[in-house]
């Protein structure tokens, strides 16, 4: 997925249209998210302060990322933990690949990390010899059933309970049939604690990193996140370039706008503070923490002014449950590892508009995304933005791929848009145009994609400004 | 907004696009609305679009050079009233982005602060009374997107339906999602648009309104498509045209 021409986005978006059942799932769960998040954001101008200072605090950290990141390796090898920088996905690959070789470590034991999944790390590592296994419980569930995440968050949010019990019965050995949630959960912990005990690499992404101390911070609810990243002798931590913050001070807005945008949740369960490996005298926790930092097309995004709000986010996925496309496809239909309206302006820039360019026109721009991000980002204005790079009439976009789109037809069919909206009398001629022959315009093109499920519009035979011109109103 | 008078005796009227070429009954019944409010409405004949399907799709070129002509078009310090909150949207919070950092942003600024949504304007600057004589009626109501959360103007809208008397206003269920209109959108990705405009008006239909309200004639065409092709009979108007229609007198003059 999300590699090579592969990618039909209409066939994808006809498919799970056209799934009852994921429809349904979709519907039920983004409810409860949305519930959720409205239940602990009670107060409409206390959450707007609290955006704002998310803002801020995320904007300051961009505005001297370079000088952030530089800090935050220095704090960490100062700390013990082992820093690597990867420009791109392969980077970071090989990256993980060698410290799994230096340790003769065969299986790695993942806690949730989305960067992992920008990485295709699994499949990398598969090819090279070595397990990948997942144990946050969304994770391990698609991962038996050979699938990737279709959520940022919940990963197998496109599951309801009675697909689980099926996948669990059909992928596990030994596995009696069960829809008991409590069962369920008893399953995967087992089949979990034998991972720990076992797999001698740990690998975790990062929420925040500290440049002031140096200190990695992970949310998590189930204690997978605290076992992957203590119990294993190495712990790998993975992040985006855009994850430090300056100040351990700048942790508590974030946080809090974090778990109450993604979970509904005034704090996760588990907030894990990584600072250094197992120091002398302490009878737990890794021998050896490393971090990679990725880039993977973010510098890129940083150099351009709009496009650099992008990087504001951290990741918390409410765009997805606000979005009125995202619970009606899914995740999977958009064919990337970033699915929803983050991902509509994520994936085009990482991948490039040629792949990935169509997800932008997947928004109705109803702002919904906008409006619930945590961090301010003007979603519906970078859609804009992409879109326009698509056709890149002046030749001066900036990302990759940009004027791929350009074609004479939509060309022409602007400027004659704006010439009729300029000049007063070719308005009028078109609007009687469009009231005398409405009727009979054959269904192609636009109107034949608008009448798929919807009956022609009606143009009237007299317009507005046949109406007021008759009344003879003054018109300045 | 502080320039403007508390309750001007002369306002420009736009009308947008699509209530002209596709729902003239509408704008007739916006103007004769404000001109009840004892206010002398002008309408700029060389006004045109907002340029908002040409700024949404991408064609920000196309969409400044008609945006210039409707600053152009209505200048003068009078409010600029539009029967759409998606048109207003454009209008208030695009232009001033569409012109920043060039020599025209005053003008576009300066324009920008002039414009209203219709129900904001009745409600909030002519503070109107609703004199209801029309028969008991149920309706419902569609919230645009860019009236809630460009304009901010739900309230003020449905606080116009609640005036009227003898009118029961059943909200929908889902009222603050899309109804997947979005423009050039519902052409160019119809499957999913359509999969949004179903759901909408069955949501609408669950109401047992014969009547869906809303304050832009997008949504309307959008929805109004779908109901008709879907067989569902129910009417869509807008709500100016319902105003006046309630408080008339004669429902059939305009």
């Amino acid at each position: 997925m999300g590699t090579g021409n592969s990618f039909d986005f209409e066939r994808n978006i006809d498919a799970a249209l056209a799934d009852q059942q994921l429809k349904k799932n979709l519907r039920n769960a983004m409810d409860i998210l949305v519930e959720k998040r409205r239940a602990v954001f009670t107060d409409p101008e206390a959450l707007e302060q609290l955006r704002a200072a998310g803002n801020a605090i995320k904007r300051r950290a961009l505005s001297k990322l370079p000088q952030l990141l530089e800090q935050l390796e220095a704090k960490c090898r100062q700390n013990g933990i082992q820093v690597h920088w990867a420009e791109d996905t392969a980077a970071a690959n090989r990256i993980v690949l060698e410290i799994m070789r230096a340790n003769d470590a065969t299986e790695l034991v993942k806690g949730k990390s989305m960067v992992s999944e920008e990485m295709h790390l699994n499949r990398f590592l598969k090819d090279h010899g070595i397990e990948a296994l997942e144990s946050d419980l969304g994770e391990f569930i698609i991962q038996l059933n050979g699938e990737t995440p279709s959520h940022i968050i919940v990963p197998a949010i496109h599951k309801n309970k009675d697909e689980v019990a099926e996948i669990f019965h059909d992928k596990l050995p030994d596995t009696p049939y069960t829809e008991d949630v409590e069962e369920l959960t008893r399953i995967a912990r087992q089949a979990m604690r034998k991972l720990f005990a076992r797999v001698k690499v740990g690998l975790s992404g990062v929420n925040f990193a500290i440049a002031e101390t140096g200190t990695l911070l992970l949310v998590e609810n189930e204690g997978n996140g605290r076992m992957s990243t203590t119990v294993p002798d190495v712990h790998i931590a993975v992040m985006g370039l855009e994850k430090v913050l300056e100040k351990l001070s700048d942790v508590p807005p974030l946080l809090r706008l974090l778990t109450g945008s993604a979970t509904g949740q005034i704090i996760t369960t588990y907030v894990n503070m990584i600072t250094s490996p197992r120091k002398e005298g302490e009878k737990d926790g890794p021998k050896e923490v490393h971090l990679v930092i990725l880039d993977n097309g973010r510098s890129r995004m940083l150099a351009d002014p709009e496009f650099r709000e992008t990087l504001l986010c951290i990741r918390c996925g409410t765009c997805l449950n606000h979005c009125p496309v995202y619970v009606r496809i899914g995740g999977h239909a958009y064919g990337h590892v970033y699915p929803g309206p983050i991902g509509k302006i994520l994936t085009p820039q990482m991948e490039g508009l040629e792949q990935a360019g169509v997800l932008a026109t997947a928004s109705s721009l109803c702002g919904a995304c906008g409006d619930v991000c945590p961090v301010k980002i003007p979603i519906p204005a970078l859609i804009r933005r992409l879109r326009s790079e698509s056709y890149d009439a002046k030749g001066d976009g900036t990302v990759s791929g940009h004027g791929y789109k350009k074609n004479l037809t939509e060309t022409l069919v602007w400027k004659g848009w704006e010439l009729v909206n300029v000049h007063p009398a070719l308005n009028r001629l078109s609007t009687k145009m469009a009231g005398a022959m409405g009727k009979r315009l054959p269904k192609v093109g636009p109107l034949k994609q608008w009448t798929r499920a919807r009956s022609a519009p009606k143009f009237a035979g007299k317009s507005l400004h046949d109406h007021e011109l008759e009344k003879g109103g003054r018109d300045d | 907004m502080a320039r403007i008078p508390e309750k001007p005796t002369t306002v420009y009227m736009f009308g947008t696009c699509l209530v002209d070429m596709a729902f003239p009954r509408a704008g007739i019944a916006a103007h004769r609305l404000l001109e009840r409010e004892g206010l002398t409405v002008l309408f700029p004949q060389a006004q045109s679009c907002c340029g908002q399907p040409a700024f949404n799709s991408g064609f920000i070129k196309e969409a400044r050079a008609v945006a210039r002509k409707q600053i152009e078009v209505f200048p003068g310090p009078l409010p600029i009233v539009v029967p759409s909150g998606s048109c207003a949207g454009m209008m208030k919070h695009h232009y001033p982005e569409m012109f920043a950092d060039t020599a025209e942003y005053p003008k576009a600024r300066q324009f920008a602060d002039r414009v209203f949504e219709l129900s904001e304007f009745l409600v909030r600057v002519l503070d109107v009374r609703l004199d209801d004589v029309g028969p008991p009626e149920t309706v419902t109501w569609h919230t645009s997107c860019h009236a809630l959360r460009e304009m901010g103007v739900i309230e003020e809208s449905k606080s116009l339906i609640r005036q009227l008397e003898h009118v029961n206003l059943v909200e929908l269920e889902r009222e603050e999602e899309c109804c997947g209109f979005g423009g050039t959108f519902s052409v160019k990705q119809p499957a999913i648009s359509t999969a949004m405009v179903k759901d909408k008006i069955d949501d609408i239909a669950r109401t047992g309104a014969a009547t869906v309200l809303s304050g832009d004639c997008g949504c309307l065409m959008n929805i109004t498509g779908a109901l008709e092709y879907h067989r569902v009979p129910v009417e869509g108007k807008h709500l100016a045209e319902f105003l006046w229609e309630r408080t008339n007198g004669n429902r059939k003059q305009l």
